[in-house]
């Protein structure tokens, strides 16, 4: 099994107009995904949802120079990044059948870097 | 002692029709793609060296063995080999030697929609084919550097990315058969564009029907590949029509039929009428219809005398299957050229196509609407089409042909 990092990107219009009922039904299409993930013998090992991008401060460490602090995210994009998941799968055509399920308009797969006891630098 | 040369040219010939099954079997061993590549490579050496002794019966068998000795023997030895991390293969199976599915899997994973397209070509050539990193950059006019770059970026993603060394289930196959066949589509067209100018170029096009025929035969209850190999035989047909005694490039319409070569075209039509026979329930594929296309050309006499009208259906049939701009636009193309077509109506499709960003700098839209317009005897606006067509051209040929056809015109 390999761990992939599935970050979720949207339009952040949901957070606009977001009601009980809005939230409750994005509530549910992730416990869905989730479910669908079990079905295919996969496992989630970690996840979270993330407040809206305008929330978010970057600190910018430069070299040799005082570290930046901006408002706002490092990358403004229509569609930002809201959230991830650490799935567990069984290779990437198990993984991108996945990310196909998940409610979000873009997802990346990335493969996670194995760095637990005896891990070396990847190849 | 057999003689040197003809040893090299046996080793050779061995090297075009078994290089991927070698290598795919070896990589089933290995689980590395370099290290299977290395010890294929050193088996072809050692058939230099041995074969004048005599050639073995079974060539592929033999250098499959002798690949796989190297690498078991360089597993043992180099523990650093182990270290790396192994790609993923399904069912390994590692007792059988040589499974005939092995170089399905080996293709299979070049062109995986994970990789983008450009590399899976490149990797295509060098794993499938066996082309040096020099011969890739030659065949797709890309630097040496650019070439390194793309296989080794691509091969180490199919490892740390996990992709499967597998055959795609039946669920999967038909998107993933499409990528297979349109990345042999891409090294055939490298090879043909370049026709009559390159001849290392040229190559390529001899190496995409290869692969073509390997796909035939690895999946032959598969209509597309079958397919695939009649639009290239239909095509490599008109090869020495295309191209006049001057060496430029000679259009469909202008070209010598007699000049075709009629043994590629009876393999060709035989292809894609089998092709057109097998499919299934959902109708046609993508390449079938092409081929129905090129079928439709070869078979007839002259350039007016071709069936516009079934021309026109069967890219009907293609928009559905594959809604592209360029369909629509040649379907238009074909179109006009139906004996008593509502030439107003065809226009009106072409202005239509007008907004498409990916026509937008492609020559033969408004060649096309030139050619309608004047028709129509509308000469100033076909004059004008005309130039917009001559200011995109790149092709000194077409350019010339284009200028012909504007001084034509009565305005």
């Amino acid at each position: 099994m390999t761990q992939y990092m599935f970050m979720l990107f949207d339009d952040e219009k949901w957070f606009d107009d977001l009601d009980e009922q809005s939230w409750i039904e994005g509530m549910k299409l992730h416990a869905d995904f989730t479910a669908a993930v079990e079905a295919a013998g996969a496992k989630i090992t970690g996840g979270e949802a993330l407040l809206r991008s305008s929330t978010a401060t970057t600190v910018r460490n430069l070299q040799g120079a005082e570290p930046l602090v901006t408002d706002g995210p490092f990358i403004e994009t229509k569609e930002a990044l809201g959230g991830f998941y650490v799935v567990d799968c069984k290779d990437l055509d198990q993984a991108l059948e996945l990310a196909k399920k998940c409610p979000s308009t873009v997802i990346e797969v990335r493969p996670v870097m194995e760095t637990g006891e005896g891990a070396g630098p990847p190849a | 002692m057999a003689d040197a040369r003809e040893v090299a040219r046996l080793v050779d010939e061995a090297h075009r029709e078994h290089w991927a099954r070698v290598l795919a079997a070896t990589v089933r061993l290995t689980r590395d793609l370099d290290l299977a590549e290395d010890c294929t490579q050193d088996a072809f050496v050692q058939a230099l060296r041995t074969w004048p002794d005599g050639a073995p019966e079974k060539p592929a068998a033999w250098l499959t063995t002798v690949a796989r000795r190297f690498a078991l023997d360089r597993l043992r030895r180099e523990t650093n080999l182990r270290r790396k991390l192994p790609m993923l293969i399904e069912e390994p199976g590692d007792d059988d030697e040589d499974q005939p599915a092995d170089p399905l899997r080996l293709v299979f994973t070049c062109c995986h929609p994970a990789l983008a397209r450009e590399s899976q070509v490149a990797l295509t050539l060098r794993l499938m084919c066996g082309l040096t990193t020099r011969e890739v950059a030659g065949g797709l006019l890309i630097s040496e550097s650019t070439a390194a770059a793309r296989i080794t970026r691509a091969k180490k993603k199919i490892t740390a990315a996990r992709i499967p060394y597998r055959i795609p289930s039946d669920a999967e196959l038909p998107d993933r058969l499409d990528a297979v066949l349109t990345v042999v589509h891409l090294v055939y067209t490298a090879g043909h564009v370049a026709a009559g100018k390159d001849l290392t170029r040229a190559d390529l096009t001899g190496r995409a029907l290869e692969l073509a025929r390997t796909l035939v035969r690895l999946m032959p209850r598969e209509p597309e590949p079958q397919a695939l190999l009649g639009l290239l035989l239909l095509t490599q047909a008109r090869r020495d029509a295309r191209v006049s005694d001057d060496g430029e490039l000679v259009l469909l319409a202008d070209q010598n039929r007699a000049r075709w070569d009629l043994r590629l075209v009876h393999e060709g039509l035989a292809r894609a009428t089998q092709a057109l026979q097998a499919a299934g329930p959902d109708g046609p594929g993508r390449f079938t219809l092409q081929a129905a296309i090129a079928g439709l050309h070869v078979t007839a006499p002259t350039w007016e005398a071709t069936d516009w009208a079934k021309v026109v259906t069967m890219y009907d049939a293609l928009l559905v299957r594959w809604p592209t701009p360029i369909v629509a636009l040649n379907r238009a193309a074909a179109h006009s050229l139906v004996p008593g077509a509502d030439l107003n109506r065809v226009l009106s499709e072409l202005d239509e196509l007008g907004g498409e960003p990916a026509l937008a700098s492609y020559s033969y839209l408004p060649a096309t609407r030139a050619d309608v317009l004047s028709r129509l005897g509308r000469a100033a606006e076909a004059t004008a089409a005309y130039d917009e067509a001559i200011a995109l051209t790149s092709n000194e040929t077409e350019r010339r042909f284009l200028n012909r056809r504007r001084a034509s015109l009565q305005v």
